[in-house]
């Protein structure tokens, strides 16, 4: 078995990028996920790897470094929280449009503006519904453990790259900042340029050699016609990953009257609540949406029939609740419970705020 | 076992360090762990305090209203958390700078005079472990030899040879705990 190490989620993230081979990171420092460039600088990769570990002059800089790696068909990732994010918003948006894969970590902090450094869920809708301008869709992994945050690294990127577009972690400040025990899978090691060349040749700025013209990499179509072909190229990928990539979980949801629909942190208190409710004869259930986008629709359509209310807590002013009021469309009561500002209910408090609509 | 504990006190005291010892532990001895610290600006120079959960099962919410154990280090902790301790739980508490002493009747109060006893040791960067040995003799749920290991674990390779001073430290700990209100 392999060893289990106490790591704070951050830190978990940056020895999982080294442990999947990824070729490069670019970032600038925020709390709270200052953590992830300070232990890979610890870790020094470039000199075991040779993975490329920078830090840029802005948020601004690095997403436009990952923009220019994932050009070159790269694994290459960056990460910031809510207030970096926003300054990354275009690079999104274009790598989105250019159909480039990579990696952005969000470890969110209350908002809105410079907001707080405590731990908020506030960027849900900038997460899945955009934050960058026009139609796209980024494939959104929500970690509620450290386990996770070592996990989706590897898996953000497999996907990213089966799509081509950009993949984020939307974590919290609680996932970022609590130490866990984490277990370490095998090493992938970097892909060789031969490796690269063979996997992204179809589209990747690698070389052309005398076999192919060259790839243009652009998100800039000034002809409507080719511009609409484009977008309808995009939104036929993101409905394929709605059928192929939903990842979800659920507690004690199978006879559930009341379902907690809650992501990333406020999932595991959720799992006291329900703990709680039970011990009180109440049939209450959870269901965690793992992936933000591609989201479990049809999964948690699949429960309405049996359900007398569901509430969805987050820790923002109720954002993924109108994902759940449009799945529920009026066949049960959808409340919502929320803490904002950096503020974490206790699952006693989440309980007392379900209890009022029971 | 589940043990959920809080250690507060002052931003320099080895709170977050002893949570992390402890947790470390925890896992040598196979099991689950969770260690959430306080973050905030509180970081620089005021209170600090974390959260430490050990469990032999998967732990769920790492946020908790309610601590089996809560390990108080100055007033201002003493203030915020002595009511946070569930019925029939444990208090422990170093009474240096305390003015107003825990009051309940409803749980287990002990002291550790770790400034005076670390000072004795002739090392102030000892503290945090004697109140870890105070904390150890009043719930025994990780051995010394898992300790040791979790502070291999935790302390840097270069600061090895500390260890023993370290152990000594949870020794005095154990023995100078004295008992101030027992269930």
């Amino acid at each position: 078995m392999a060893e289990k190490i106490l790591i704070k989620g951050n830190e978990a993230i940056a020895i999982a990028a080294i442990h999947c081979g990824c070729d490069g990171y670019f970032g600038y420092p925020i709390t709270p996920q200052s953590e992830v460039m300070e232990t890979l600088m610890k870790e020094k990769p470039w000199e075991t790897t040779g993975m490329v570990v920078l830090q840029a002059e802005s948020e601004t800089s690095s997403i436009n470094m990952v923009y220019g790696g994932a050009c070159c068909g790269k694994k290459v990732m960056t990460s910031s929280s809510s207030p970096g994010v926003s300054l990354m918003a275009e690079g999104l948006s274009y790598l989105a449009g250019a159909e480039l894969p990579c990696l952005v970590v969000n470890v969110m902090r209350g908002g809105p503006g410079l907001g707080t450094i405590q731990p908020s869920q506030g960027d849900y809708f900038q997460a899945t519904k955009g934050g960058g301008h026009g139609d796209y869709r980024m494939y959104v992994l929500a970690p509620a453990s450290g386990q996770d945050m070592y996990d989706f690294v590897d898996k953000a990127f497999e996907v990213a790259f089966k799509y081509r577009i950009p993949a984020m972690i939307l974590a919290d400040g609680v996932i970022g900042q609590m130490m866990e025990k984490v277990e370490f899978r095998p090493m992938k090691p970097r892909r060789t340029e031969e490796e690269v060349k063979a996997q992204c040749d179809a589209w990747a700025t690698v070389g052309k050699g005398a076999h192919r013209g060259g790839n243009t990499i652009t998100s800039l179509a000034l002809d409507p016609e080719v511009q609409e072909r484009h977008n309808i190229h995009l939104q036929a990928k993101y409905k394929e990953m709605e059928e192929n990539e939903v990842l979800y979980e659920t507690y004690r949801a199978e006879d559930a009257e009341h379902l907690i629909v809650a992501f990333g942190c406020m999932s595991r208190i959720c799992q006291n609540t329900v703990d709680e409710a039970r011990e009180r004869g109440i049939k209450m259930g959870l269901i965690r949406p793992i992936t933000l986008f591609p989201f479990p629709k049809k999964e948690i359509d699949a429960f309405v029939p049996q359900l007398k209310t569901m509430m969805s807590v987050e820790l923002n002013a109720g954002q993924m609740v109108e994902d759940i009021r449009q799945i529920a469309n009026g066949r049960v009561p959808v409340y919502f419970y929320g803490r904002q500002g950096g503020i974490i209910p206790s699952p006693e408090e989440v309980l007392e705020a379900y209890l009022k609509h029971i | 076992m589940k043990e959920e504990l809080i250690i507060a006190g002052f931003g320099g005291q080895g709170v977050l360090s002893m949570g992390k010892i402890l947790a470390y532990s925890g896992i040598m001895q196979d099991q689950e762990v969770a260690w959430m610290p306080s973050y905030g600006p509180e970081m620089r120079g005021g209170t600090a305090n974390v959260t430490v959960i050990l469990s032999d099962n998967r732990i769920s919410s790492p946020i908790l209203s309610k601590f089996d154990t809560a390990i108080i280090l100055n007033q201002q902790s003493l203030d915020k958390f002595e009511s946070r301790v569930k019925p029939g739980g444990l208090l422990i508490y170093d009474p240096n700078g305390i003015t107003r002493h825990p009051e309940r009747k409803d749980i287990t109060i002990c002291r550790i005079a770790a400034v005076d006893e670390s000072a004795k040791l002739g090392n102030a960067k000892a503290y945090n472990m004697v109140v870890l040995g105070a904390f150890l003799k009043m719930k025994p749920i990780v051995t010394m030899e898992n300790v040791v290991k979790g502070l291999k674990k935790s302390i840097p390779s270069r600061h090895h040879h500390l260890i023993p001073m370290n152990e000594e430290a949870i020794n005095v700990g154990m023995q100078a705990i004295e008992m101030v209100n027992e269930l």
